[in-house]
């Protein structure tokens, strides 16, 4: 018997980084909050201790933070004419899982997208006419300008205390920033962090070559910070295990580090842990959302009702939730009608592994931080001209060392033996004086027509709903996209002074088993026209107007950025809607 | 309009059946607010709630003391379960001077030979609070503690050694800050319950104020002025931790961070002020005497804090300003008993978070990790490396293991 719950004002479903903006927003508001995760409660200092945080095998290879497939997992194929099977091991990407979501084990890379980006059909159209794009790209504008979301990337700066050197203040271009960026009000809050020597050679030999390098925006604390909500922060101790960690320092950004403290003292406030939403309840016209339903850990099953409810799970999840609780029309490939699935994207990103002389090259590899690199923006975006080459999209590439950790920075020249005595000679030989970039060459991905999310025909959860089915593969663009991204990169290691570079360009066919990065975007995307977006540019679902849907599942493609800080800035604007449009009207914000 | 406000606080004390109550301040805005505020001050809400309850002030919370274990009382206005029926002679009598409505005795895990020290109208205030609250019936078993200390009668001697009734006298030649410090720190603050020596009585040691005692397994520091651990923080930094929990070189764990959390966190930042100017006044003994720890044992120590310690701690055990102590001043740390920091390097320890300072950091537990020899070692580097604190053996941290395991919280 399902039991039913007071009625609460707003539903969240996720506590990661959007649904703790939107919850503290909201509760700020005054509304009466509750949050619904499906994973369990996190805290700092007893969740991720020092004492065994810094654990490759138990929490990169074993995937502690995560979700576990037995628990839920999608299926995939790369065509739509194949038979889509299950994921039985995270490989592409990591569905993150429990209190902070993605907001605990990631790197805290802390980008602004261009400009352009969000009027990237437009844009693109009018530079290079609507012929240069190929006939099955499906990109869009986002419905939302760089200016309107400005105030919004701010907030978000100055909430997680990012380090980083302003390109751009107000149109004034600044020495050492990346002069690509789009204007924003004021710097970065904290200085950025100080380079270890791989980092500070690379921004040498691209500066030599006439690029403009500039230290990666990074969550992790280059000093003591309080935030404006007055959480602190410590100091970040260069450890190296940020991404796939959970930082027991207090030095890396997350929910927990910056806003949780200050959400849970607040009376309006409440969360449920080990929970899963499975479905947004419709009231009898279909048209308004009442709640969600849930399972709690003993498998019972609780009605949340709730005037306005916001979805914020990691993307895939947001499109599954959707479909599942049939709101939006479904997308159909092969008749180009629907909304909720169209335009998944992911992303392309490529390594350069490079070997230096030993005798003269020392990296001390392991000192490092999540998101410490020097990264140049030439080639992201259209900060270039793309006529010569035949594609759009581009990325930045840095060396964006983010670790040294014994398991998987071992790398080898081609042609070392994979196990053994030569194996290891060439690890120690190499393990100094080689150089492996977290993600090196960190590129876009372009939305298209057979690029998709739907419910897979054959495969069910534990709750005997349907996975969610991935369609996905690499398009021409894209390949030459990272084959032009891959060589320029390449060349500055060469500069460097390199002894050998070994390339290893992105290829098709996707491959679901090799990690790039966890940024899936896509799938409930944002726009002006219902017929071709599922939320408008607040947000909002077209077709049940107290839905807020937040995440990279409204990104209309990707762009060549980590995907957080402008998460972050939509779930503020989105917030800031509600705040000061919804709540005196509550009702479509658009009318279309 | 204000006729009908005061109708409606008659309406709610009839419904709490405090009807037979005779003092007008029941009533009064006034006087239910300082009653408040006051109650704050004393930390009522901390003994007679038991911890996570929605029913605050309805006792049942089990209080731990050097004789056994006592169970506080219900003090909700419950005519029967509670004090409802007492009339504010019955209430000031029981508060000020530890003599229940029965005539018996109480013990003084009731600090009344603080509360001695406030002045009747401030008692009759907490009773005007104390009113407003939502009576709820629990009846609390009272004590259960071994005979003969079950005995109340046992208690007429004890109050004759250790209890001076009378009310709290100003110091004249002192400023109007200072005495209002006094007056919170010996009055309602109790701060000497816990931080004042006892004798084996659990009396105070009269000659020793404010000197540091140790008590359900942590230690609460020499807050003097002397030459003791809290030599280096000013009366700024002693407000700033009364108030927010944190201050530049310590956190509010264990039982401080229940008192900063109920009690001084809600007092005015006028009075955190007061307390401090007055504390910086008392004074104290010298420091702890040289210690000379073994080399090696300091060695290995240092060697343990800079593998697990220093990124939090930094190399240099300065911490970071409000949010990691900083272990080279730490009150707990540089002090004779080394109680507290065992405990929090075998079990970890939750700060308290605050209005003010919200992040209440805690630090991971390490006795999963360390052995005895390795706790003590790194205990006697962080009080002797920069601090004078004497070395912590082997043994006692096995006998801390012990005590903690055999703890409930």
């Amino acid at each position: 018997m399902v039991r039913k719950l007071p009625r609460k004002d707003v539903v969240i479903i996720g506590l990661g980084w959007t649904g703790s903006i939107m919850a503290y927003e909201l509760a700020d508001a005054g509304l009466d909050v509750i949050a619904i995760e499906r994973g369990p409660w996190r805290n700092t200092a007893t969740d991720y201790p020092p004492g065994y945080a810094a654990d490759e095998l138990r929490y990169r290879i074993r995937h502690e933070l995560f979700l576990s497939p037995s628990q839920t997992t999608f299926t995939f194929r790369n065509k739509m004419s194949q038979t889509a099977l299950p994921i039985r091991s995270w490989g592409a990407f990591m569905p993150p899982n429990g209190v902070g979501g993605g907001g605990v084990h990631w790197n805290a890379e802390t980008w602004r997208f261009l400009p352009s980006d969000f009027v990237l059909k437009t844009h693109l159209t009018e530079r290079y006419g609507a012929s240069f794009l190929p006939e099955d790209m499906t990109i869009q504008d986002w419905g939302v300008t760089y200016d309107e979301l400005e105030p919004h990337y701010d907030r978000f700066e100055y909430l997680c205390g990012t380090s980083g050197q302003a390109g751009n203040i107000k149109g004034t271009i600044m020495e050492g920033g990346n002069p690509f960026e789009g204007p924003r009000s004021r710097p970065y809050p904290n200085p950025p962090q100080d380079q270890p020597f791989s980092h500070t050679l690379f921004g040498k030999a691209a500066r030599d070559l006439g690029y403009k390098p500039f230290p990666q925006p990074s969550g992790n604390m280059s000093r003591p910070y309080q935030n404006p909500l007055g959480v602190r922060l410590g100091p970040c101790t260069y450890c190296g295990f940020c991404e796939w960690f959970g930082c027991g320092n207090y030095s890396k950004a997350s929910p927990q580090t910056t806003i949780l403290p200050v959400l849970v003292r607040k009376p309006n406030f409440s969360a449920r842990d080990n929970s899963e939403v499975v479905r947004i309840d419709l009231d009898s016209s279909g048209k308004r959302a009442a709640g969600v339903t849930f399972v709690d850990a003993a498998g019972e099953e609780w009605e949340q009702p709730a005037d306005l409810v916001v979805l914020s799970a990691y993307t895939i999840f947001n499109v599954q939730l959707l479909l599942l609780s049939g709101i939006g029309k479904a997308y159909d490939p092969a008749a180009n009608t629907g909304v909720i699935g169209r335009n998944f994207t992911h992303q392309t990103t490529s390594d350069v592994v490079s070997f230096f002389d030993p005798a003269k090259f020392v990296f001390n590899p392991f000192i490092a931080s999540g998101a410490i690199g020097m990264c140049i923006d030439e080639f992201n975006g259209d900060n270039f001209d793309h006529g010569p080459h035949g594609f759009v999209g581009g990325g930045y590439v840095g060396q964006v060392q983010t670790n040294g950790r014994p398991i998987e920075t071992t790398p080898v020249p081609e042609g070392t033996p994979l196990w053994g005595a030569q194996w290891k000679k060439a690890v120690k030989e190499n393990y100094q004086s080689a150089l492996k970039p977290g993600t090196g060459v960190h590129g876009s991905m372009y939305s298209y027509r057979d690029v998709y999310v739907d419910l897979d025909p054959t495969y069910k959860d534990r709750f005997n709903r349907p996975l969610a089915r991935i369609t996905m593969d690499f398009h021409d663009n894209e390949i030459k996209q990272n084959k032009f991204l891959t060589d320029k990169f390449a060349e500055i290691f060469q500069a460097m002074g390199a002894k050998h570079v070994q390339k290893e360009y992105r290829k098709a066919p996707y491959d679901i088993t090799k990690y790039q990065t966890t940024h899936l975007c896509g799938g409930a995307i944002m726009g002006s026209d219902p017929n071709t977006s599922a939320l408008n540019r607040y947000l909002q679902s077209w077709d049940v107007p107290n839905l807020f849907v937040m995440g990279a599942s409204a990104f209309p493609q990707n762009a060549g950025y980590n995907p957080t800080g402008t998460v972050a800035a939509l779930a503020y604007w989105a917030a800031d809607a509600i705040r000061s449009k919804y709540l005196k009207n509550p009702g479509q914000l658009i009318n279309a | 309009m204000r006729r009908s406000a005061k109708l409606a606080l008659a309406a709610l004390t009839l419904a709490a059946g405090v009807g037979e109550a005779t003092s007008a301040g029941l009533q009064d805005f006034a006087a239910v607010e300082r009653g408040r505020y006051l109650a704050n001050a004393a930390d009522c809400g901390s003994c007679h709630t038991v911890p996570g309850s929605d029913h605050p002030f309805s006792g049942g919370r089990p209080i731990e003391t050097p004789f056994g274990v006592l169970v506080s009382p219900n003090i909700t206005p419950d005519r029967e379960t509670g004090i409802g029926a007492w009339s504010d002679e019955e209430f000031e009598a029981a508060v000020r001077n530890g003599r229940r409505r029965d005539g018996k005795r109480l013990y003084p895990a009731m600090p009344f030979p603080y509360f001695a020290r406030m002045t009747p109208q401030d008692v009759k205030d907490v009773r005007a609070y104390l009113s407003t609250i939502e009576p709820l019936r629990n009846p609390v078993s009272a004590n259960h503690l071994p005979f003969p200390l079950n005995e109340r009668m046992a208690m007429a001697v004890w109050d004759k050694l250790y209890f001076a009734p009378g009310t709290f006298k100003e110091e004249p030649s002192k400023s109007k800050q200072w005495n209002r410090g006094a007056y919170l720190v010996q009055g309602a603050g109790h701060c000497g319950a816990c931080h004042t020596p006892k004798t084996f009585l659990g009396g105070d040691e009269t000659s020793e104020p404010l000197q540091g005692y140790t008590l359900q397994g942590w230690v609460a520091p020499d807050i003097t002025s002397g030459q003791g651990p809290l030599a280096q923080w000013s009366a700024e930094d002693l407000a700033q931790y009364l108030k927010a929990g944190h201050n530049r070189f310590a956190a509010a764990a264990g039982l401080m961070s229940e008192v900063v959390e109920l009690s001084t966190s809600k007092l005015s930042d006028d009075d955190v002020k007061a307390m401090a100017v007055y504390l910086k006044d008392v004074s104290g003994p010298k420091s702890a005497a040289d210690s000379s720890a073994d080399a090696r044992v300091l060695t290995a120590g240092g060697a343990i804090y800079q593998d697990l310690c220093s990124a939090c701690h930094k190399p240099d055990g300065t911490g970071v300003p409000n949010l990691i102590p900083d272990l080279t001043q730490a009150a707990t740390v540089n002090t004779g008993d080394p109680t507290t920091v065992l405990r929090v390097i075998l079990q970890g320890a939750q700060s308290v978070a605050t209005d003010r300072e919200p992040t209440g950091p805690a630090m991971p537990a390490f006795g999963w990790q360390l052995n005895d020899a390795q706790v003590a070692a790194v205990a006697t580097y962080v009080r002797n490396h920069w601090g004078k604190a004497p070395p912590v053996s082997e043994d006692a941290v096995r006998k801390q293991r012990a005590a903690l395991d055999a703890r409930t919280n």
